[in-house]
């Protein structure tokens, strides 16, 4: 009998709900198999790249169909040539990363001399933060340098980051700020 | 690296030396093993007994720093002893080159040198026209393949090394005599055809006044015993972020455009002075100098700026692009150095926490200060964003406005990263955003948008660049990252005849080999065409079957620049006649037909070669005039054990890292490496030698946390493993302070004071340097104020020092000096 994964994960599944009646003096067979499908059958698996180190370790990410629509699981990717379904502790705790109380939700600002942050809209955020870049960039563009070459940069704003974007992001974002001018471009790489 | 994580299972020994893999990168552990199972000896060099000592057949200490001195003594070792593989390095290496006959090298200085005198941090640098390669008279560099002329780079390198004896090297080091023996006679095994060594390094190596030159002591080592190119060697750096590779090769980074095509200067001031500029000319047929085919890469590039916008009339919108001034450095170090002089407005900290990741880490965070308004992009609020609420700030005096921006996590958006060994790797969308969050490329997206508005709306300067940027990669409003791949992998622009072949308006290009300088192809990086393909997007795949060398290439599976080739430099796998010098762990073979002696037919097997050209001699010995040298993308094809291309020397040279704790290097009258860069501020101290800081101190990772620790320190479990800063100390040095394990103590630099755990081990033990005894230390620099929130765990930069090296200015965060003294 050759088993793939897939077919692997319901067999062995199945073999644990058969276990019967345990000591405990109630049936623990249906909480058993209720478990065992949440992964298989009322969650979406796709398949990941660790974001942590540079390996490039492959993970299954279950995400519940039902519900919050939230990750259930996060697990090493047993067809992924290069881990084989190995994960460090980093790794390993991927669903930490993601589903957690720490993270942030929303936009924040904070104003000249506050003590405090403020939630503010995406849609505010955004526009103010386009109308300062736009106000320094024209208030210190320089067209020429001390030479007299033609130069078109500004050299009053600056940006790091970032290694944890995707390949496409980074792309994009590297033209973005090269099209207004930007020489200070610097990452991760260069520390 | 130059090869990929499962080749390491291939390799007859492997040198792990500036890493600790097992603790940092432990998923490589498993081809490790494999390798180590099949009799290959591991070697560990390491100040500490690291997670990767444990595993090492052989373990030698060194002090931080040392690695030229270590590495050195090795290249002696080689030469000494008529270890080097002979046929390699006459046949691939510059090793036959003569060199320009005014070069020298006296009392730690090569020919050339000139002192800083000006403004700024460097501390000097050369004239290398005394480094010049000695040309014939149609302009082919001057060779001796007898490798005796007294000139020629073979000579040169052995009289360089004649001063790295076990003796000398040992006083610097610290080394045991017997240790740095072992460590010489197994790794030099290699050198025998048929063998493979390899080397694994992070950033033990890249972080230091001399970084680039360790790896390039490593090179020329890695080059004498013909490891480049083949199975189971290479110069492999661990990269430490997931996306750090893809990140490079796409250039977030100031002195390069994606592709590692170079920043336009002040004095290119047209595109084709540009081209020409940086399009390298050999005259050698044998040499492929693909470098040659610049143009095509750099018009390619600016179409998928600008689009149809792009038009040979305008220079496809080369003068639309921001250049830099000719001998200025826009690095990390500068932009805060910048920054802290109050020469900047605005600020994107995007993915990225430089309040604890840059060396001196409190200048970058009084340099937040000086900003009128930063943008933070990220997952967790962290020690950045919240800078103005950080220890010792000051909000009511701080003027900085901070915009925080919530990103999405990896596994809530789609999109492909580049691993270390260069295999670029799709993942997909599980979750939606938490909350409001947004993925990176919405937010990049938009904000786009509404810049380009503005600049329609209203009168700005030089609108052309933003109001002509190509900014569609969406659908229905959504970022769309098949489209980013697709623009970055490129398309034909119009319908135009390639090869004989027509390509058709629209259509994704197949490979770089088909990118034009006319316009008629866009391709925002070469390097990555071929990824998005009309045949599909690539690093998706996910076959599990081998090539025909079965060495573990697995060719299908995702995709790996250059057009997949797994095995860089593997032409150099091969001898002259295109067979490989190893049978059974082949990298690719030549299999073309032939007929009376020669070669009639092409064909290689295995992994994709560097070139598919004719190998450089027919069966029966003679030379062809249609082969290429294998070192494809270096100007004259051979690997380069003489480099003038660097900074600080053609060979490495050891030099002390600006804090050391030597008052004299015994190589030499000169202590600091002559071309280093040291910045200068009142908040840029450094201090050598001085007894207030008498041990020498290091930082490092533990497997737990990762880089600030921002995307770790926030986790229940991780915390719980790793929940304090350390320091870790030797039970000598301990005695020394009388210090106990657990509590906490001081840890001081010119810099700044830290508050550690003591972890008192057997781990550290005390050098001989000299004829004097010298303590390391060790901390991690995962911490920081704002998780754990009791406040108490800081970053470890706080005490790192304001020098870097001088080919890229990476700070020294490797090697300073420190004190320890009970809380």
């Amino acid at each position: 009998m050759k088993l793939d994964r897939r077919d692997f994960m319901k067999f062995s599944g199945a073999a644990a709900a058969g276990i019967a009646v345990s000591g405990l003096g109630f049936d623990l067979k249906p909480v058993k198999s209720h478990a065992g499908m949440l992964k298989t059958r009322y969650a979406k698996e796709t398949t990941t790249i660790c974001c942590y180190c540079a390996v490039g370790c492959g993970a299954i990410v279950h995400t519940s169909k039902r519900g919050d629509g939230r990750v259930i699981n996060i697990e090493g990717d047993p067809d992924h040539v290069i881990n084989r379904g190995a994960l460090c502790s980093k790794g390993s705790s991927l669903k930490q990363l993601t589903e957690n109380e720490n993270r942030l939700t929303e936009p924040m600002y904070r104003a000249p001399y506050s003590d405090k942050w403020q939630t503010v809209s995406w849609d505010w955020a955004l526009d103010k933060i386009a109308e300062r870049v736009k106000k320094t960039r024209d208030t210190s563009f320089e067209t020429t340098n001390a030479k007299g070459q033609t130069v078109n940069r500004t050299t009053r704003m600056a940006s790091v980051g970032s290694a944890a974007m995707d390949n496409e992001e980074c792309w994009i974002y590297q033209a973005l700020m090269r099209s207004l001018g930007l020489v200070y471009v610097e990452h991760q790489a260069r520390i | 690296m130059t090869n990929h994580w499962i080749d390491i299972q291939n390799s007859d020994c492997i040198l792990i030396m500036g890493s600790n893999a097992a603790e940092n990168h432990p998923i490589s552990f498993k081809y490790v093993t494999k390798a180590m199972e099949k009799g290959a000896p591991l070697i560990n060099v390491d100040p500490r007994f690291t997670r990767t000592s444990a595993k090492a057949d052989i373990y030698a200490a060194l002090r931080s720093g040392t690695d030229i001195a270590f590495l050195g003594g090795m290249i002696k070792y080689i030469l000494d002893n008529n270890l080097y593989n002979k046929e390699y390095t006459a046949a691939y290496t510059n090793a036959s080159f003569l060199v320009d006959e005014s070069f020298g090298f006296k009392d730690g200085l090569f020919s050339g040198y000139r002192k800083n005198s000006g403004d700024g941090p460097s501390m000097g640098g050369y004239d290398k026209s005394s480094w010049a390669f000695q040309m014939d008279d149609k302009g082919i560099p001057r060779m001796d393949k007898t490798l005796k002329d007294k000139h020629c780079v073979f000579q040169l390198m052995k009289k360089h090394y004649e001063r790295y004896d076990i003796d000398t090297v040992v006083k610097v080091t610290g080394t045991a005599g017997k240790d740095l023996l072992k460590v010489y006679e197994t790794y030099t095994a290699t050198g025998k055809t048929g063998k493979a060594g390899t080397i694994m390094y992070a950033m033990g190596w890249t972080q230091h006044t001399v970084g680039t030159q360790m790896i390039r002591t490593m090179a020329m080592i890695q080059l004498l015993l013909g490891n480049m190119g083949v199975a189971g060697g290479g110069v492999n750096a661990l990269r430490g972020e997931s996306n750090v590779q893809g990140s490079t090769d796409h250039c977030l980074l100031w002195h390069i455009w994606p592709g590692y095509l170079k920043t336009a200067r002040a004095s290119n001031d047209t595109l084709e002075a540009y081209n020409k500029k940086y399009t390298p000319k050999s005259n050698d047929p044998l040499s492929a100098n693909w470098w040659q085919n610049y143009p095509k890469y750099s018009v390619s590039l600016l179409k998928s700026f600008f689009g149809d916008k792009a038009i040979p009339e305008n220079q496809f919108g080369y003068t639309w692009l921001p250049k830099v001034d000719d001998g200025a450095v826009y690095s990390w170090f500068d932009l805060f150095d910048a920054m802290y002089k109050g020469n900047l407005e605005g600020f994107f900290a995007w993915g990225q926490n430089p309040a604890c990741s840059g060396s001196n880490a409190s200048k970058i965070r009084k340099a937040l200060e000086k900003l009128d308004w930063m943008v933070n992009v990220n997952i967790f609020d962290n020690e950045t964003g919240s800078f103005w609420r950080g220890p010792g700030a000051e909000p009511s005096k701080i003027g900085t406005e901070v915009f925080m921006l919530p990103a999405s996590v990896s596994v809530e958006k789609e999109g492909s990263i580049t691993n270390s060994g260069r295999w670029m790797q799709w993942r997909y969308q599980g979750p939606k955003p938490l909350g409001n969050s947004r993925p990176d490329g919405d937010i990049i997206m938009e904000l786009g948008h509404r810049i380009k508005e503005k600049y329609k709306a209203s009168d700005g300067v030089f609108k052309h660049p933003i109001l002509n940027l190509k900014w569609d990669y969406e659908t229905n409003g959504a970022y769309d990252p098949h489209k980013a791949a697709k623009e970055i992998n490129g398309y034909f622009v119009k319908d135009v005849t390639v090869k004989g072949k027509l390509c058709k308006k629209g259509t994704l290009v197949p490979s770089f080999a088909w990118l034009q300088a006319d316009g008629s192809t866009s391709s925002g990086n070469w390097l990555y065409c071929n990824s998005y393909t009309e045949k599909g997007n690539m690093s998706a795949r996910r076959s599990k079957k081998d090539a025909a060398n079965n060495i573990g290439l697995y060719p299908e599976f995702a995709w790996c620049w250059p057009v997949n080739r797994r095995i860089l430099y593997n032409r150099a796998s091969v001898d002259p006649k295109g067979h490989p010098w190893d049978d059974k762990q082949w990298v690719i073979k030549f299999a073309g037909e032939s007929k009376d002696g020669k070669y009639t037919s092409k064909k290689w097997l295995g992994d994709v070669p560097d070139g598919g050209w004719y190998p450089l001699e027919n069966p029966d010995g003679t030379r062809r005039s249609d082969a290429k040298q294998p070192f494809i993308m270096r100007k004259h094809g051979f690997g380069q054990i003489f480099g003038p291309g660097r900074a600080d020397g053609p060979f490495p040279e050891h030099y002390e890292p600006l804090e050391c704790p030597v008052e004299k290097n015994y190589f030499s009258s000169r202590m600091v490496n002559p071309t280093a860069v040291v910045y200068s501020t009142k908040e840029d101290g450094h201090a050598s030698c001085d007894p207030r800081f008498p041990f020498v101190g290091t930082t490092y990772r533990v497997s737990e946390h990762w880089q600030t620790g921002l995307m770790t320190r926030p986790q229940k479990w991780l915390m719980e493993l790793q929940p304090n800063v350390f320091v870790e100390m030797s039970e000598e040095l301990a005695k020394l302070r009388g210090i106990k394990n657990g509590e906490r103590v001081l840890v001081s630099s010119a810099r700044a004071n830290l508050e550690c755990t003591a972890i008192v081990t057997k781990r550290f033990k005390p050098f001989t340097i000299g004829y004097a005894t010298v303590h390391q230390v060790g901390i991690p620099w995962h911490y920081g104020w704002r998780w754990p929130a009791t406040g108490t765990e800081e970053s470890a930069n706080l005490l790192t020092p304001p020098a870097g090296d001088p080919n890229t200015r990476i700070p020294e965060t490797k090697a300073f000096m420190v004190n320890v003294t009970k809380l």
